[in-house]
């Protein structure tokens, strides 16, 4: 069988799109439903609760980042059904329309005039419901090429520029041009690489709307705030002790997770869905890999491959995420949070296109059901990005 | 191919990066270009740690460290063949 035709075994959903996991959601609109919604999650088996910190007195821009995060998770082809609960009705009504369009089973609760007793006990009788008829749903012969694959890598050190980087690189290269999603994101650590980052664009007109991104980035972040050359945060201190000793060096590492091949078509904002077909995006988020991994599961992305140097242990808790690693020391040491090992492309016993094949192996393992490390050692990280302080 | 001890991503590069634990100083190292897979033997001049950089050639202040074949940073104290390549001697030239 053909990359082309290969097949995997996937949730299609109600607007076509294919899921891997069948989760039930719980999704606090705000900070402070996070308990009824973890009350929940502990009371019906098969569901999970997403809390985070934020979702109270934002606006603006910050205001349309929160509601378009919220409704892309639980829109979400890996969630089959959301509850959404919030500590008032309005926002939680605009969050539950929102994932009502992706066409699938969503419900929504205030604890204003109820308290959380009365909300929890009625959120749990939906959300019952809602996993039996999840848990109804068979998995179908979707094609690999079809998935929406994300990427980020995370306490980076040499070695992922010199292999686990270039394995997601030659993943995308042979997948993007049979019809796969792709997204890389991280704005600033492009820094010391933006001019080859640009170059990567398909048009002039994506590649200017890319320079924008990434000058703003330095305008109104690192500009605004900064008080140093920033060589204590990056690279981080994981970083300069896996030997990586510049922003530049860490830059061309990250790059290399887009192969040498492929162009991307569009430059998301963060958590914004691709909306120009089956292609690489860029996406402007944040080189923190919870932030990141959360913008791009909200996007729409179902799995995320993430290169490891010195052993970063992230996880989602709706996008399954794929840890590789380059780093013998780190396979040596941190096994357990390992997916794939490509550490044998250092000892030149492996090349970057055989890492790629076991990549896309794990890839299509994945879709099909086998938990990833981080799933099967709990790692739930779901980080809103913030923009700005709240009013 | 025997294993190497350090990898150089580009024939223009003046660092490599070492890829076994436990390298010491005086290790007569096999050196392998990745571009191209072409090698050299090199010895090295101090005990680096997997993961870190050793130059290539003699440098000094103000030079430009290229890896990747790119601009990684400048100099900023002399560094000889074979020695370390950190923080203490390599800075940004960002920011």
């Amino acid at each position: 069988m053909t990359l082309a035709t290969r097949k995997i075994w996937g949730y299609r959903r109600e607007n076509g799109r294919i899921g891997v996991r069948n989760h039930v959601a719980i999704l606090p609109l705000d900070d402070i439903s996070n308990a009824a919604c973890e009350a929940v999650a502990a009371h019906i088996q098969g569901t999970i609760a997403l809390p985070h910190a934020y979702g109270r007195l934002q606006f603006g821009d910050d205001l349309e980042l929160h509601f378009r995060t919220m409704i892309g998770t639980g829109a979400n082809p890996n969630v089959a059904a959301c509850v959404v609960i919030g500590i008032e009705g309005g926002w939680t009504e605009k969050v539950v329309a929102g994932i009502a369009k992706a066409g699938k089973p969503v419900a929504g609760f205030f604890i204003e005039g109820h308290g959380d007793i009365a909300t929890v006990a009625a959120a749990s009788r939906k959300a019952k419901e809602f996993v039996h008829w999840a848990s109804e749903k068979v998995r179908e012969e979707c094609l690999l090429s079809d998935l929406w694959v994300a990427a980020k890598c995370g306490e980076s050190d040499t070695t992922t520029g010199l292999a686990s980087c270039p394995t997601v690189g030659s993943m995308y290269d042979k997948l993007v041009p049979l019809g796969l999603y792709g997204c890389f994101g991280e704005t600033s650590e492009l820094t010391g690489a933006e001019h080859l980052a640009a170059a990567r664009a398909s048009s002039p007109e994506i590649k200017a709307k890319f320079m924008k991104t990434w000058q703003a980035y330095q305008d109104d972040v690192i500009e605004a705030h900064k008080t140093s050359d920033l060589s204590d945060s990056q690279p981080t201190k994981g970083n300069i002790a896996g030997g990586l000793t510049t922003i530049e060096e860490k830059a061309l590492g990250n790059l290399e997770k887009i192969g040498k091949k492929i162009k991307y078509i569009d430059v998301l904002g963060p958590a914004e869905a691709p909306a120009r077909g089956n292609g690489l995006y860029f996406m402007d988020t944040s080189s923190a890999a919870a932030e990141c991994c959360t913008l791009q599961a909200a996007a729409g992305y179902v799995i995320h491959v993430f290169p490891t140097g010195q052993g970063n242990v992230i996880g989602n808790p709706i996008m399954p995420v794929i840890k590789l690693t380059g780093n013998p020391l780190t396979v040596r040491l941190m096994s357990e949070h390992i997916d794939v090992d490509v550490s044998g492309i250092v000892r030149r016993e492996m090349t970057i296109d055989q890492a790629g094949d076991l990549l896309i192996e794990m890839i299509a393992k994945t879709a099909n059901g086998r938990l990833t490390a981080a799933e099967a050692l709990g790692h739930r990280e779901f980080v809103m990005t913030k923009l700005y302080r709240s009013a | 191919m025997a294993k190497p001890h350090l990898l150089v991503h580009d024939r223009k590069d003046n660092v490599g990066v070492v890829v076994v634990e436990d390298l010491g100083p005086g290790t007569a190292m096999l050196v392998v270009v990745t571009e191209d897979d072409s090698d050299f033997r090199m010895t090295s001049a101090a005990a680096v740690p997997i993961g870190h950089k050793i130059a290539l050639c003699d440098l000094k202040v103000g030079d430009t460290v290229i890896k990747y074949g790119e601009d990684i940073g400048k100099v900023v104290a002399p560094i000889a063949k074979g020695e370390h390549v950190h923080t203490h001697n390599l800075k940004t030239k960002r920011w």
